[in-house]
């Protein structure tokens, strides 16, 4: 490790920490409709969406109410998405006339960015149209994107409401959040990138000759309008195969810091949105402290593991961190901090190849998506998901003094425990048991491309990031029937399995009356309290999962060490 | 709510949900992308269209992206896993992981081969030289890896090692704002260079 390596760190850490506040002070203006600098240009197309579609935006809706109109959108633009990828052929923008996508991979990728994972089982550049990636794709990244915002800000309502039955508008709450949050950060964005080398065109592919004489095809398409908003919306899917480790997707050591912004910003963000609506900053920073500690401690991990390097190459007599899938141009700390960075939030951008990574340092990827995706989260769904283990922490902590649990004034009974422990339930069941079935069947085994305990982290990484929405890959997992099918299932459920619980349990918090703080309350913004909530976090996750990581990237650390090779 | 009621609102959800799907692909999907194309074309045409490089009119490359090296008089990139070699059309790494036995079988054979290639050089051998990049496509080396190919081309090309060493010193990227990233050669760049071409 150097301090450059983590000079780096401390410089993207900074950036994020310095646009939270005026980030998330702008959100919650946004979504509680007031005026912004940006509203003269925006409001007359936020009003014409509303007519246009028959959208009453003073129509507050119930928990429940909510929770159907994000699933019926949903439904619906998967299968817009699911026709799209089977039509393609037949329709314009498709330059290098790619064919249309089977049955079973135009499920996977529906499901997949219906779900803001973006788990490819495709490879951009050579089987996906112009228009497909960004009136399908894109499209998606900027609504499920959306609709994660809608759901954070519905269950901020939820906590810092008093006797209330509605929660918001979905349909506002999702236009604003598309119009004023995602769109013109994109804009700026999406131009920066495009200076900094990020491709923005319709050409057919380039066919060049080498000054050797070897002949290339250098690619194209509308790439930055699409990278930009693949970070911000933590969608994660990358125009072409190689994701952001690609030259053309992320072509300078500037651009990649600029991404990795990207992804925390709303995160970030929405910890002092969230402090804004319960009218006590101290909360949000509390939640801020809690994420950054587990970011840190992930990136520490990671760094220190592959720049150790692999000992079985160095046997070859060659020194040096290791450089198996990873770029010059970001070497081993930038790479490190992508890979903790991109499964902190539910992104699942890469900009170095996971399944290369050394065992422990494949390990943080792979347990910061098992806690939850939690520091800084996807966008929405970090913060609900962090506010699902906040619940259960006060509920530890109210065991311990004997008193009724409560948060922010609202008692925590038994409907909000149980809610958030099905939230914590559901996503293990999910990941465990499919990884379980595919070691037993032919079909499961079938598409590894690494033998021993790595082969077992493949299909472990595979089902912990289809659950987790997260969509980074230890890549060499390819796709077949039997994984399209169920890594579809799976990425539908692990999206709703959390979002029905979270979201009633908004409902349920928002129709309790606030009961005045006493001396015997206990305060949920000091030390102690984000001590505990990361132990809850961490006991939660490690109980879970730690058998499963024990059989894959632990094992193999141990083997490594011995010289074993598979 | 009881069973009508939901059922009722969905129907209801579902006709929005397919208006708003309309509405937002046109703009998001469609509008945006050929706004931003408009714009970036005008204000950075060269990157927008890819960074292409010509040589004497004809396209020889990317700025950005990486291509494949053989004759010894030229700078030489890392192993690639991008279909054939720097295939951009198959971007992606070998996505072996550190226990596998055909990576440290293909790692000891690159090393091999290096050293063929390279017989009067000296120094250890650079990481990035044996290992595939993630993209399979990566424009760059270490400023090491330069310097470890220099006699072989100052013999190749009959001029001063020397001369070859200052010329990658000239062309090393240091870290941006010294901080981010990693120092490196752009190959490409190199190569034009080493032909006297600007």
């Amino acid at each position: 490790m150097t301090i450059v390596g983590w000079l780096q760190t401390a410089v993207f850490l900074g950036i994020v920490l310095l646009l939270t506040k005026p980030l998330g002070a702008y959100m919650a203006k946004v979504f509680e409709g007031e005026r912004t600098l940006l509203s003269p240009v925006l409001a007359p197309i936020e009003r014409a969406t509303y007519r246009v579609c028959g959208i009453h935006p003073g129509k507050e809706m119930s928990a429940v109410a909510y929770l159907l109109a994000t699933l019926a959108f949903s439904l619906v633009g998967f299968g817009y998405l699911f026709v799209l990828l089977q039509t393609q052929k037949w329709l314009p923008l498709n330059p290098q006339h790619f064919d249309n996508f089977s049955a079973d991979n135009a499920f996977n990728i529906a499901a997949s960015f219906m779900a803001n994972t973006n788990w490819q089982f495709y490879s951009g550049e050579n089987s996906m149209s112009y228009l497909s990636q960004m009136a399908g794709l894109a499209w998606h990244n900027f609504v499920s994107a959306g609709a994660g915002i809608a759901i954070a800000i519905a269950v901020i309502r939820g906590v810092a409401r008093s006797g209330f039955a509605t929660l918001g508008n979905f349909w506002v709450d999702i236009t604003r959040a598309v119009l004023y949050v995602l769109l013109p950060i994109c804009v700026v964005g999406g131009l920066f990138l495009c200076w900094q080398g990020v491709p923005q065109n319709f050409h057919p592919y380039q066919n060049v000759v080498s000054l050797e004489g070897f002949a290339q095809t250098i690619t194209g398409g509308p790439m930055a309008s699409q990278e930009v908003i693949k970070e911000l919306g933590t969608n994660g899917g990358g125009f072409v195969n190689a994701n952001s480790a690609s030259p053309n997707e992320n072509p300078t050591p500037f651009s990649n810091l600029f991404e990795l912004v990207l992804i925390f910003l709303i995160g970030a963000g929405l910890t002092y949105t969230y402090g804004r609506y319960v009218k006590d900053q101290r909360q949000g920073w509390a939640l801020f402290a809690a994420m950054a500690i587990l970011f840190v401690a992930g990136f520490s991990v990671a760094y220190a593991a592959e720049a150790a390097g692999n000992p079985l190459v160095h046997h070859l007599g060659v020194a040096g961190p290791n450089m198996e899938g990873k770029e010059c141009r970001f070497g081993v700390p930038a790479s490190a901090l992508f890979a903790t960075v991109t499964t902190d939030t539910s992104c699942g951008a890469v900009n170095a190849m996971h399944d290369s990574f050394l065992p422990l340092g494949g390990l943080v990827p792979l347990a910061d998506m098992q806690l939850g995706e939690i520091a800084f989260g996807g966008v929405g769904t970090g913060l609900y998901g962090m506010i699902l283990f906040v619940v259960l922490t006060v509920f530890i902590a109210g065991l311990m003094v004997g008193r009724t649990p409560e948060y922010l004034g609202k008692k925590i009974e038994r409907r909000e425990v149980q809610l958030a422990m099905l939230g914590a339930l559901v996503l293990p069941v999910l990941a465990l048991i499919p990884v379980a079935l595919s070691v037993l069947v032919p079909a499961g085994t079938a598409t590894l491309s690494n033998g021993g305990p790595h082969g077992f982290s493949e299909l472990l990484y595979g089902f912990s990031s289809t659950t987790e929405n997260n969509g980074s890959a230890f890549a060499g997992l390819g796709g077949n029937l039997y994984f399209n099918i169920l890594m579809g299932c799976v990425m539908i459920l692990g999206r709703f399995t959390f979002l029905i619980p979270a979201m009633l349990l908004a409902g349920s918090l928002a129709a309790k009356v606030r009961v005045p703080a006493t001396a015997g309350t206990f305060t949920t913004h000091s030390p102690i309290f984000i001590g505990l909530l990361l132990g809850t976090i961490i006991i939660v996750g490690a109980l879970t999962f730690f058998p499963a990581d024990a059989l894959g990237p632990i094992v193999e650390h141990l083997l490594m060490l011995q010289g074993k090779v598979f | 709510m009881d069973a009508k009621h939901i059922r009722d609102n969905t129907v209801r959800h579902v006709a929005t949900a397919a208006k708003y799907t309309v509405v937002s692909v046109v703009s998001f999907g469609i509008i945006y992308p050929l706004l931003m194309t408009l714009i970036a074309q005008t204000i950075f045409p060269r990157q927008a269209s890819g960074s292409i490089v010509y040589e004497s009119g004809n396209p020889v490359g990317s700025a950005i992206v990486g291509q494949l090296w053989t004759k010894p008089q030229y700078f030489h990139g890392r192993p690639s896993a991008a279909g054939k070699g720097y295939d951009p059309t198959s971007t992606g790494g070998t996505n072996l992981g550190p226990t596998s036995k055909k990576l440290i079988d293909a790692t000891r054979a690159a090393i091999a081969q290096l050293k063929k290639d390279n017989p009067d050089a000296s120094g250890p051998i650079p990481m990035d030289l044996v290992t595939s990049s993630a993209s399979g496509i990566d424009p760059d080396i270490s400023p090491q890896a330069a310097d470890y190919q220099a006699s072989r081309i100052a013999k190749a090309r009959n001029i001063p090692v020397a001369q070859v060493l200052a010329l990658i010193a000239g062309h090393e990227h240091g870290r941006a704002f010294g901080v981010l990233g990693e120092p490196r050669v752009n190959v490409l760049e190199l190569n034009l260079a080493l032909d006297g071409k600007p």
